[in-house]
């Protein structure tokens, strides 16, 4: 694994000028996933109603990261940092939750 | 070996290039990598309050349910709306100030601080309604119905997490305003506008974090009513 | 010829504009940007620390000499553990080789001329500084007694003591540690010399890389999880409080989830140390670089998937029991392949038993030690045993001290004649290793009986039919101590008055070597380019094995 040492990477999404029209584009679809989600909360999707909700908010959250933050501009090393912070907060909540939702495996107090 | 000091890059400054790096493009690069790591570290960092929040959820989702419907859905959908606005004008300051526009990126920076100024103030009135109904925890909550303990907890979230939220903003908003003040004094340029996007990152993140905290808090139990 | 015994013919000069005598005043060091500068400031606070930890620690061997409770009260003792545990964990063994080596060396050794961002540097020194001042508020208006681990609910609603102010103290602290790891990750990502790729660094820089991606997604967990505390303690909000709903086994998960792999912040810099100097005082190129560099980072983060061991006994699931405790014994492989591996490095090496390989040898067998004695806590069954009891004392000294501690110390013994231009005095130097081994040996095997006999952690009394062993602990602790005070001596003194070591003492390969010592402010008069594999040493009839 012998790469060109780093002073000469690209700018991590620096130079790259996103035109007006992305910005106004991607906009325009977060007010729209806004409205919808508030309508979306007074249906009654029984458990269904969090896992929409928050699939609509990671779809937010995604066309931020991208654009806005010009993560679909940046260089590979950058993708790879945001995606081990979110794996490691996975990790966090997984590796409690499993915790809690296994205690009432076992028939036996353990408390 | 060329020697450091004399490539700084064109238009640029002498003192825009700092004696560690070889290029300006290097030094920008150094700073936007090390913002992106300072964002994993907020990940992190609010990550804490996402784990006590799922847990609590799930031994209480009825009290949470409960919690929920006391907050102003239109507050919570025109806050949500405010933050993306601010979003959008953060990254029109990025775009103008790639562009060497000092006036738009002024106009912008404004912009943004605005609608941060917004999101709080509706914030504080939601808090201050919040209290008058004895909705912050601790020895003065009351709240009628049977699993006051849970709503409790909820709001003991909610104005944590929100209120982590808040001080960021009013970092993001001192952050901004110092741009604003640099920006003003003909600071920046095409070539060096590095601090400006690097503070639009750490804006987006703070955005981020509502658009989850909005529907996790705004949302549970609306269609029960 | 042996190149192990390389002592120039002449007395080197001190060459001329150095880091150190650059500037003078008090100015010029506080409002410094150079990362030498700033790594000897912290090489100061973290001493200043060590002793205060090393005080508390003290007046607890002090107490335990006898079976009962006699010399103080239960709170008070209480106190002194806590204090002791504090101080240690997040005032010495966290920050010391990371921010003392760790920032004097990296560029150097990266071939930058200082980090990448060096006031953000200066100001992880401050913070660290500012969140010391709350620890020392805390300790000197009346302590803290909740254990170091601040379980709850008693850290929440019982304690009378000072919990929110050291809590805080450790709060700030930890942005010094966030800015530190993010200074070093960026660093060593975006700044290496012309040539440096990444298997061509020193497995130093690799085992701080490491525990770099570990400041950085650990240590925002405590922070928010002392928040929490603070806020549970301040606004009697019910967080971790079973009367409010909350759950204090939460607030261990969140605890541990960090603090776990806060262990390892510990030991991978120490591992990393002893990776610099076992190849240099054998004179042959490690064995496996590529499986150390490999390890390290592979113990940062299998460090992160075993939290629930501390925790085994606390009414976690018997099933994450299970699946932490399989974790667990996997997280000892890389660790083990290190060990093998500086083992085989020597196989074959022209050795020289110069202080900082004696110190790097006490590492390997020491942290052996510990290491398999951390296997017996990760088996469920002999955990809850052994659980709260001085075996697991025993267990983590044996790595924090008899791996961190000596790490730290065979490292700024190595690298001595680079920060100050001078040597240390070689005899006195190995004397007080050799005095430190057998200290802490005393101090802290007999302790590994003790807790498998039975004789519960944090406790001031005990039954009469333990204290013999205590006795010869507390002795081992007080020769301890004077092999701990010896180097503080004679590394003063030689400042002033010791020879001068040129540039390369150790006939070492590494770039830090190639420039003066003490080093010039920008640490090289060129930019390196660097165009051969690292550790190039040829002894004779020796059999290079790469990768």
């Amino acid at each position: 694994m012998s790469r060109e040492p780093s002073a000469h990477a690209p700018s991590a999404g620096g130079s790259h000028v996103v035109p007006v029209k992305v910005y106004l584009g991607v906009f325009l679809t977060l007010l729209v996933m806004t409205a919808t989600t508030t309508a979306v909360s007074f249906v009654d999707l029984g458990p269904w109603s969090t896992v929409v909700a928050l699939a609509i908010a990671m779809f937010k959250a995604t066309l931020v990261v991208l654009f806005f933050m010009h993560m679909k501009y940046s260089p590979r090393l950058t993708r790879l940092v945001l995606g081990g912070g979110l794996f490691w907060l996975a990790i966090l909540l997984i590796g409690t939750f499993s915790d809690y939702v296994s205690r009432a495996w076992l028939p036996i107090s353990t408390r | 070996m060329a020697d450091a000091h004399g490539a700084a890059a064109p238009h640029a400054l002498p003192a825009d290039l700092q004696h560690q790096f070889e290029s300006l493009d290097q030094q920008q690069d150094a700073a936007s990598f090390g913002m992106w790591v300072f964002i994993v570290t907020e990940i992190l960092f609010f990550g804490g309050l996402f784990l006590a929040y799922t847990i609590y959820r799930w031994q209480f989702g009825a009290g949470f349910a409960r919690g929920s419907v006391e907050m102003d859905i239109v507050a919570g959908t025109a806050n949500t709306a405010i933050l993306i606005g601010s979003s959008l004008t953060m990254a029109m300051a990025v775009h103008s100030a790639a562009k060497g526009k000092r006036r738009a990126l002024l106009l912008f920076l404004a912009l943004t601080i605005a609608l941060g100024g917004a999101f709080l103030g509706v914030k504080a009135i939601e808090y201050t309604d919040h209290i008058r109904h004895h909705l912050l925890p601790g020895p003065g909550f009351r709240h009628a119905g049977p699993d006051a303990r849970a709503v409790e907890m909820y709001f003991t979230l909610y104005f944590t997490m929100t209120g982590l939220h808040a001080l960021h903003m009013i970092v993001g908003i001192g952050i901004l305003s110092t741009l604003f003040v640099m920006a003003w004094r003909g600071r920046f340029t095409a070539e060096y506008h590095n601090p400006v996007e690097i503070s639009g990152l750490y804006w987006h993140f703070v955005d981020i974090v509502w658009i989850f905290l909005f529907p996790l808090l705004y949302l549970i139990g609306r269609h029960a009513r | 010829m042996s190149a192990a015994e390389y002592l120039p013919p002449v007395e080197p000069e001190e060459p001329r504009d150095n880091y150190l005598n650059v500037a003078y005043g008090v100015r010029s060091w506080l409002l410094t940007r150079d990362h030498k500068r700033i790594a000897l400031l912290y090489l100061a606070s973290v001493t200043f620390f060590f002793f205060i930890g090393g005080l508390f620690a003290l007046l607890i061997r002090l107490e335990l000499l006898t079976p009962a409770g006699d010399m103080v009260q239960a709170e008070t003792y209480n106190k002194f553990f806590t204090i002791h545990g504090i101080v240690m964990v997040f005032f010495f063994l966290i920050p010391s080789i990371p921010a003392v080596l760790g920032n004097f060396l990296i560029p150097m050794m990266i071939g930058a001329k200082d980090l990448a961002f060096p006031r953000l540097n200066l100001l992880s020194w401050y913070i660290y500084m500012l969140g010391g001042l709350f620890t020392i508020w805390a300790i000197v208006h009346g302590g803290v007694d909740t254990g170091w681990t601040f379980y709850t609910p008693y850290s929440t609603l019982s304690s009378n003591s000072h919990v929110i102010p050291a809590a805080l103290g450790i709060f700030i602290t930890g942005f010094s540690s966030i800015l530190t790891g993010l200074n070093f990750i960026v660093s060593i990502h975006k700044m290496r010399a012309p040539g440096l790729t990444w298997f061509r660094l020193p497995l130093f820089v690799w085992a701080l890389y490491a525990t770099s991606l570990i400041f950085v997604l650990g240590t925002p967990v405590i922070a928010i999880t002392i928040l929490m505390v603070a806020v549970e303690r301040t606004l009697h909000v019910g967080f971790f409080d079973p009367a409010l709903g909350g759950d204090p086994v939460l607030f261990q998960h969140l605890f541990w989830f960090y603090s776990h792999p806060a262990v390892y912040i510990m030991i991978l810099p120490a591992m990393g140390v002893i990776s610099e100097i076992v190849p240099t005082f054998s004179r042959k190129h490690p064995f496996g670089y590529r499986f150390i560099a490999y390890a390290s980072v592979a113990i940062a983060v299998l460090g992160f998937l075993v939290w629930g061991h501390h925790m085994f006994v606390s009414g976690q699931s018997v099933y994450a029991g299970l699946v932490f405790s399989v974790l667990s014994f996997l997280v000892a492989i890389p660790s083990a392949i290190k060990v093998f591996n500086w083992t085989a490095t020597m196989h074959g090496g022209s050795i020289s038993w110069k202080a900082p390989m004696l110190y790097a040898m006490g590492f390997i067998g020491l942290f052996t030690v510990g290491g398999l004695t951390g296997l017996f806590l990760a088996s469920l069954g002999v955990d809850v045993h052994v659980h709260d009891t001085y075996f697991v004392i025993a267990h983590f000294h044996y790595i924090m001290v008899g791996g961190a501690v000596m790490g730290y110390l065979g490292g700024i013994h190595y690298w001595w004649p680079k920060i100050s231009g001078k040597l240390y005095p070689e005899v006195l130097a190995r004397f007080a290793a050799i005095i430190v081994f057998i200290g802490f040996n005393l101090t802290f095997f007999p302790q590994f009986i003790l807790g498998y006999l039975g004789m519960p952690r944090r406790y001031h009394s005990y039954p009469e039919e333990f204290q013999v062993l205590n006795v010869f602990s507390t002795a081992g602790a007080s020769i301890l101590g004077v092999g701990y005070l010896l180097p503080l001596v004679y590394l003063a003194w030689s400042m002033r008055y010791g020879r001068n070591s040129g540039a390369n003492p150790w006939g070492a390969t590494g770039l830090e070597w190639k420039t003066t010592s003490p080093p010039p402010p920008e640490n090289f008069e060129v930019t390196p380019v660097v165009d051969e594999e690292p550790y190039s040493y040829s002894a004779p009839g020796e059999v290079r094995v790469v990768g």
